[in-house]
């Protein structure tokens, strides 16, 4: 199980937005065969978790299709995670876990992902299948590079990759 | 797990965009780390004098203005100009070198000059390293059972956040968008820019191929995704205009996140 792990220097460096008041991340599935414009697909989990309140976090079911998300305790100002229930798809389990701290989610994780555990799965073993974050702030992501349309050296200093950068050795 | 603060990061702008590259392991900070860097700097500064177009000398411009024929240029703009050729058949004339009337073969340069400045890094043992030229990178692990490098995907509607996250341990990723530069990447064939697709970010084993998919895959647009899944081995996400993605993996579960499907696009709209 990764953990985020941010330093002050990252946190601060990479803070774009002091809380994340929600999150909500969808996955649907659907057959590799659909045309680009299928957008049919059923969202087979949602997770939906509201922070920037004091009580307790909620976790609301998905549309049709899904099992119903599961919240453990996700009180603004403390940490601990919340792991949404496990949701069939038809090539498996899908379940995802957030992880708070200080009332901030520092990530994300796909705790199943259709083929077994999140970490084991890989593609042509060259990279894991891209986690859509949808919601998730840059803050939180704990990733040592960004990827993004052609970045010049103009706008670099506004750049994600520029704060990573900076908060380097 | 590796601990952030081992590794090592440089940044030296080239070629008009941010050169970054981040090391941990055993030569991450001694002189040997420090020598193959400086190998990948000038090997890309020996790129940038052949290829540039906004070097009246360089000898694309030469070539392109019919000063020079490709046999009077170093054999490096023969290859790249065969690779550009190879794209703009693959794509089926959506990638084109020429498709603003110049030659202007940079959608193909700046894979194939990170993969070849790469190469010095590969050869430090037990020393893993990324090496990004303006958010396109190449990734590598001494050893694949290390941590995989993390690869954050930049939202093309807020540069200030993600749309997903992709762990690599070797190979490259690429994305093409419209955000950064403008205009700068059109449908040879019809002239115009892309309009449904904002985003196009593409996982493959070398820069070249991961470059050159998500340039042709954002050109074609509405086509992007579809494309991109005819491809074999790619994986990729393309971002749409309305705010929507759509994962391509090739022999597995396409998955699509509709933010919009909750009623609740952007957290910080006021969304419950």
């Amino acid at each position: 199980m990764r953990t985020n792990t941010l330093t002050p220097a990252r946190r601060i460096a990479l803070a774009l937005l002091s809380t994340a008041s929600a999150v909500a991340l969808l996955f649907g599935y659907h057959t590799s065969t659909a045309g680009p414009l299928a957008t049919a697909s059923t969202p087979s989990v949602a997770l939906v978790t509201d922070t920037s309140d004091t009580s307790a976090a909620s976790g609301t079911a998905g549309t049709a299709g899904t099992s119903g998300t599961s919240g453990t305790s996700g009180t603004a100002g403390t940490s601990g995670t919340v792991t949404g229930g496990v949701a069939q798809t038809r090539w498996g389990p899908v379940q995802v876990q957030v992880t708070l701290a200080d009332g901030t989610i520092t990530g994300v994780d796909v705790v199943q992902y259709p083929n077994g555990n999140g970490k084991d799965v890989q593609i042509n073993s060259y990279a894991l299948p891209i986690l859509i974050q949808e919601t998730l702030e840059a803050q939180s992501a704990g990733v040592d590079m960004v990827s993004g349309a052609t970045v010049t050296s103009v706008g670099y200093t506004q750049s994600l990759q520029s704060a990573l950068d900076e908060a380097g050795l | 797990m590796s601990t952030r603060s081992e590794v090592r990061r440089e940044v030296v702008h080239l070629m008009g965009m941010p050169v970054s590259v981040a090391l941990r392991g055993r030569h991450a900070t001694d002189a040997r780390g420090s020598d193959a860097w400086a190998e990948a700097v000038a090997s890309l500064r020996d790129v940038d004098r052949v290829f540039s177009t906004y070097r009246a000398d360089s000898w694309v411009s030469r070539l392109d203005r019919g000063e020079v024929e490709v046999s009077d240029c170093p054999p490096e703009v023969a290859q790249v100009l065969a690779l550009g050729e190879e794209a703009r058949v693959a794509s089926g004339g959506a990638f084109d070198v020429r498709a603003t009337g110049s030659l202007d073969p940079s959608g193909v340069v700046k894979g194939w000059a990170v993969d070849r400045a790469a190469r010095p890094l590969r050869h430090l043992e037990e020393t893993d390293f990324c090496l990004s030229a303006g958010g396109d990178m190449v990734c590598h692990l001494a050893d694949p059972a290390r941590p995989a490098w993390r690869v954050g995907i930049e939202d093309p509607h807020d540069p200030t956040r993600l749309v997903g996250v992709v762990e690599v341990t070797r190979g490259a990723v690429a994305t093409s968008g419209l955000r950064h530069r403008g205009d700068h990447v059109v449908d040879a064939r019809s002239g115009r820019a892309p309009r449904r697709a904002e985003s196009v970010t593409v996982i493959a084993d070398d820069l070249v191929t991961a470059d050159i998919d998500a340039t042709a895959a954002l050109a074609l647009d509405e086509e992007a995704a579809a494309w991109l899944r005819g491809r074999p081995g790619r994986r990729g996400l393309v971002v749409w205009a309305d705010g929507t993605g759509e994962q391509v993996l090739p022999d597995g579960p396409s998955a699509a996140a509709h933010p919009r499907d909750t009623g609740c696009a952007r957290p910080r709209a006021g969304c419950p």
